[in-house]
């Protein structure tokens, strides 16, 4: 069990020495964080469907090496984006600006909701208008009366 | 009444129209930001002679071409001959920026394949191709004579990117 549980140890040993390895000039682990945080809402743009924290392209991996510079060279993270973004348009960002070619984007659920609101309310007041106000005449009412007296 | 079952039909119609048009677009075209405005300025040195220097300033009062490639680009492969042909028109000098590139790779390939360009400088760590929004090589740039980068071509150029977009560009630019 304990040359088991050692044997165990090691393996860990190794991977922690590999993963070390993976991320270079990683010194600094406030700026690694922040530069990671930063990077988990930009597109990478080789590889679409990543973001640029996790993408592993080459273009990437220099971004992101990009970025940590400029993080310590004490840009703000607005700063930062607008430099990515005068590059590389505002396809970077996830989350799109709200600007006149984005506003069907940014409104256009709200305007489906108001018309499925409208819809809704057409359709209810048509039903209204379909129900008859119809009162019993004098007849029905006794033959009603007696119906319901028979089941008692 | 007879209209109402119309209705999910044309929805349908209207949703296929736009998917249809959806299959047709490239998603790897991105719209640069930076057509319309100033060519990023870059000094680098040869990839022939590296103590030789180019500044992007020298290229000022020309219309000319930036094409951003490498030797291990494998799509640069399609696109060398085209430029190489390209060049010999005359129309407008090219400028090589050799990305993240060897230059000795770069002087090999250029050797075998034909050199199209006026001059090639070396971008050795990608710096200047970040300035210019570059992402996936190759890619070529119109940069008009003031210096304002006027067209960006996405991917290898074709024989119909060339005569139906760069050529008249050029054209257009250089009256």
């Amino acid at each position: 069990m304990k040359r088991l549980l050692f044997a165990i140890s090691l393996l860990f040993v190794v991977f922690n020495v590999e993963a070390g390895e993976a991320v270079p000039d990683a010194a600094d682990p406030a700026i690694e964080k922040r530069m990671i945080a930063l990077s988990e809402n930009l597109r990478c743009l080789v590889c679409q469907n990543e973001s640029l924290a996790a993408s592993q392209a080459e273009l990437a991996l220099d971004l992101k090496q990009e970025i940590r510079e400029m993080m310590k060279k004490g840009m703000s993270d607005k700063e930062i984006v607008a430099y990515l973004v005068h590059r590389y348009g505002d396809f970077v960002l996830y989350k799109p600006p709200v600007k006149s070619t984005t506003l069907l984007l940014w409104f256009g659920p709200f305007l489906f909701l108001v018309l499925g609101l409208i819809l809704l309310f057409i359709t209810i007041q048509k039903r209204r208008s379909q129900i008859a106000d119809s009162t019993l005449s004098k007849d029905d009412e006794r033959r009603a009366q007696s119906l319901l007296e028979q089941n008692q | 009444m007879k209209l109402k079952f119309a209705i999910p039909l044309v929805l349908f119609l209207l949703l296929s129209a736009f998917l249809w048009k959806g299959l047709r677009l490239d998603p790897r075209e991105v719209p640069s930001p930076l057509i319309g405005k100033p060519a990023p300025q870059f000094v680098l040195s040869d990839v022939h002679d590296p103590s030789r220097q180019f500044s992007s300033r020298d290229m000022l009062g020309k219309v000319w071409l930036l094409n951003v490639y490498a030797s291990w680009c494998e799509s640069c492969r399609d696109e060398h001959p085209l430029l190489v042909e390209f060049s010999g028109k005359g129309l407008a000098p090219i400028v090589g920026l050799d990305y993240k590139d060897k230059p000795e790779d770069a002087r090999k390939w250029l050797d075998q394949m034909g050199n199209p360009y006026t001059l090639s400088v070396s971008d050795l760590d990608g710096r200047v191709g970040i300035n210019y929004g570059v992402y996936g090589v190759p890619e070529t740039y119109v940069i008009d004579k003031s210096g304002i980068i006027r067209e960006k071509i996405i991917g290898p150029v074709t024989v119909s990117r060339i005569n139906e977009k760069l050529v008249p560009l050029i054209k257009e630019l250089s009256r």
